[in-house]
């Protein structure tokens, strides 16, 4: 792919190795102009490795990432200047002002001190601060200090902005909060890689790439997802002690994949209305007296637990 | 660049200023340890460096700096042709002893007199200066007694008669009554400096990488040199401040009297921090954790100070050890402070040891900031 590329972020083949672990294992993907990603992917995944790589934090053991149209092993200052991040551990200065540690960032990327006000002003606004902006950070609450992180990752108006976790430990009404922020960075034309551990947040996300032990198992349109990956149709069977019921169900002619969530039982099968009834019975024979089941469509957590806890070879799926 | 480094500044200014304890770690423990180091114990000496005049030229005076030459106390160093190069030698800190035997030493000794033997002593350093007079008598005094024996075999004469002897005329210069106080202090000035800087220094840059904070800023455009000279000028002017706080101390509590020329203890300071802040700074590449930080300056800060001449002198170290300490930038401050303080000496005579610290404080930092790469690989 060539710098003219429509694409911000163009990942190829990306390899991270700490040793003998392979922490990244041959990712590609690319964002556009505008597009939130969203990286999904259970603990040690690798998708704090994959944004400091593409930040320039880390070398990539192979493979290349250009961001930008920047190679970022080969000119991670160029990268640098035009990219806001956010790490995943919150890293303002607890012991500086809301205004200290924004004029602090601010002043090392080179904003002018003619713009400075009107950048302070912008992102105190932004983290919901005024009236607050001599408020040691230490004092915030973690919504607050999330925006702020957020406002000072952007005060030099980066073209691409990197979020890794932003929300983790924050309460719901603070996290929709920042998701309208990112939105409203997004219509300004940022494009914006967001990992999560969130499955609602990755349906706020333009596109999800889903990563798993270093490799790309799945990456489309929440709704593509969502559709495409299972393979099937989705049931939701219910009753007392239903748990019993996953061995015999898996079993069962027509079923592809059985899991538990909360308390009920995801079952995919190839055609939902042919096998319920059979199902139902089986349920029944099992010794589940009140068992009860419907067709459901599927949330993406189904779809991520059918690619990731059901190991499917992932390049399977990858589209 | 500047907008950088003073952004940079700034910050740490701010944090030193909300932080009472950091104030307090400032401060207090250096002039404590002031006031302990005050006291000091003495110690054995070997291999003392001396410089040997002999103005005699005779059987016996060649006898007799044999018997220190061979003796494990003293090291010959210089054989001196004159009285001004033994002062020289003496001066420029090359030897610490000076011995000059007079013409005529033979003479008197010949006419079963007692015969005068100087012994030129540099008091900066005084226990060594002590304990090497000790010995230098001792050694005298045997050589007497043996050569008087021997006088009485080959004339006959009795024991009994006016016993020859070497009679030690001692010549201390700098520190003429020994004060063992005054030798001290100004060494504690220069180890209590290097322990706080280097710790400041290592300790400021891992609890940002501890933090998370480096990683935050490692992602801006800052360049490394940038963020190496905001990050450690500070505590350039933290040093210069404890200096004169503990130079203060030692001054005024202590009444140890300054006869140097401030200027020349001033530069030779900025020098000497040059590699605190460097070695400061090279163990906060090498540490993750402000746990394993504390750990390395404990291995590090230990030996240096061993090495460096504070306490045990390094002439009786093993030969091993003493290679080591030529890249102890300490040793190099210690020479300065001491040779300031206590003999006003200028740059004319330092300037090889200010040389040699200005060359490890780049040489430092250099490594430093070719190590302070901005990855986290
Ligand atoms: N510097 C390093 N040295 C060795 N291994 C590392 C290093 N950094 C990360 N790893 C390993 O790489 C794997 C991926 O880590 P990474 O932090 O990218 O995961 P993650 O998806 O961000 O997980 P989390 O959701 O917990 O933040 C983990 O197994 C981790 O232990
Ligand atoms: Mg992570």
């Amino acid at each position: 792919m060539a710098d003219s590329s429509p694409m911000q972020i163009v990942v190829d083949g990306l390899v991270k190795r700490f040793g003998a672990f392979t922490a990244l294992d041959g990712i590609s993907f690319g964002v556009a102009h505008g597009e939130i990603m969203g990286f999904l992917g259970p603990n040690g995944a690798g998708k704090s490795t994959l944004i400091r790589i593409l930040c320039g934090l880390l070398r990539p053991s192979a493979g290349r990432a250009l961001v930008a149209g920047i190679d970022v092993a080969g000119d991670p200052e160029a990268v640098r200047r035009r990219i806001g991040y956010m790490s995943q551990k919150f890293s303002l200065y607890g012991d500086l002002s809301v205004v200290e540690n924004l004029r602090f960032f601010g002043g090392i990327y080179g904003v002018s001190e003619a713009e400075m006000p009107e950048r302070l002003r912008f992102a105190v606004d932004m983290a919901g601060l005024t009236g607050r902006e001599d408020a040691l950070v230490a004092t915030l609450a973690g919504g607050w200090k999330q925006r702020l992180a957020l406002g000072a990752a952007i005060l030099h108006r980066p073209a691409i902005l990197f979020l890794d976790e932003p929300t983790s430990g924050v309460d719901p009404g603070s996290r929709r909060r920042f998701w309208n922020l990112i939105h409203a960075l997004s219509e300004e034309g940022v494009s914006i890689l967001v990992s999560t551990h969130y499955m609602d947040e990755a349906e706020y996300c333009h596109r999800i790439a889903l990563i798993n032990r270093g490799r790309l198992v799945a990456l489309g349109t929440p709704l593509e997802l969502k559709q495409h990956s299972l393979g099937g149709e989705l049931l939701a069977l219910e009753g007392e002690r239903i748990g019993e019921a996953i061995a015999p169900l898996a079993r069962a002619p027509g079923v592809r994949d059985v899991a538990m969530f909360g308390n009920a039982l995801h079952v995919l099968v190839d055609q939902a209305a042919l096998r319920l009834p059979a199902l139902l019975a089986l349920l029944a024979g099992s010794g589940i007296a009140d068992g009860r089941g419907r067709r459901i469509d599927p949330s993406l957590e189904d779809s991520f637990v059918h690619l990731v806890a059901a190991k499917l070879p992932p390049t399977e799926v990858a589209s | 660049m500047f907008q950088r480094i003073i952004q940079l500044l700034l910050k740490e200014f701010l944090q030193l200023r909300r932080d009472r304890s950091a104030r307090f770690r400032l401060l207090i423990p250096p002039i404590v340890q002031m006031l302990l180091f005050g006291y000091a114990a003495t110690f054995e000496v070997f291999n003392v460096a001396t410089v040997m005049l002999d103005q005699d030229h005779t059987q016996e005076s060649r006898a007799l700096v044999d018997s220190f030459v061979h003796s494990s106390r003293f090291e010959l160093v210089a054989v001196a042709d004159d009285r001004r190069q033994v002062q020289a030698a003496v001066e420029s800190s090359k030897a610490q002893l000076g011995i000059v035997v007079p013409p005529g030493f033979a003479e008197l000794l010949r006419k079963g007199q007692s015969a005068p033997l100087q012994v030129l002593v540099d008091g900066t350093n005084s226990n060594t200066a002590l304990i090497a007079l000790g010995y230098a008598g001792q050694i005298s005094g045997a050589f007497g007694q043996t050569y008087a024996q021997d006088l009485a075999q080959r004339t006959g004469r009795a024991l009994g008669r006016p016993l020859v002897s070497v009679k030690l005329e001692e010549r201390y210069w700098y520190n003429p009554n020994l004060n063992s106080r005054w030798f001290f202090v100004p060494g504690v000035i220069g180890t209590l400096t290097l322990i706080t800087i280097v710790n400041l220094t290592a300790f400021a840059i891992v609890r940002e990488r501890e933090v998370g904070t480096l990683e935050q800023i490692l992602v801006t455009p800052i360049r490394p040199v940038e963020f190496i000279i905001g990050k450690t000028l500070p505590f350039f002017f933290i040093g210069l401040l404890e200096v004169s706080i503990v130079t203060a101390v030692g001054m005024w509590w202590f009444r140890v009297p300054f006869e140097g020329n401030l200027l020349v203890l001033l530069f030779g300071t900025c020098l000497f921090l040059i590699s605190v802040l460097a070695i400061g700074l090279l163990i906060s590449t090498l540490c993750k954790t402000q746990q394993q930080a504390f750990a390395s300056n404990f291995f590090i800060l230990n030996p240096m100070f061993i090495l460096s001449g504070f306490s045990f002198p390094i002439a009786t170290m093993p030969q091993a050890l003493q290679w080591i300490t030529y890249v102890d930038p300490l040793r190099y401050f210690l020479i300065i402070i001491r040779a300031t303080y206590l003999k006003g000496v200028g740059i004319d005579i330092l300037w090889p040891q200010m040389a040699t610290l200005a060359a490890l404080g780049f040489g430092l930092f250099g490594v430093a900031i070719l190590r302070f790469s901005k990855s986290l690989d």
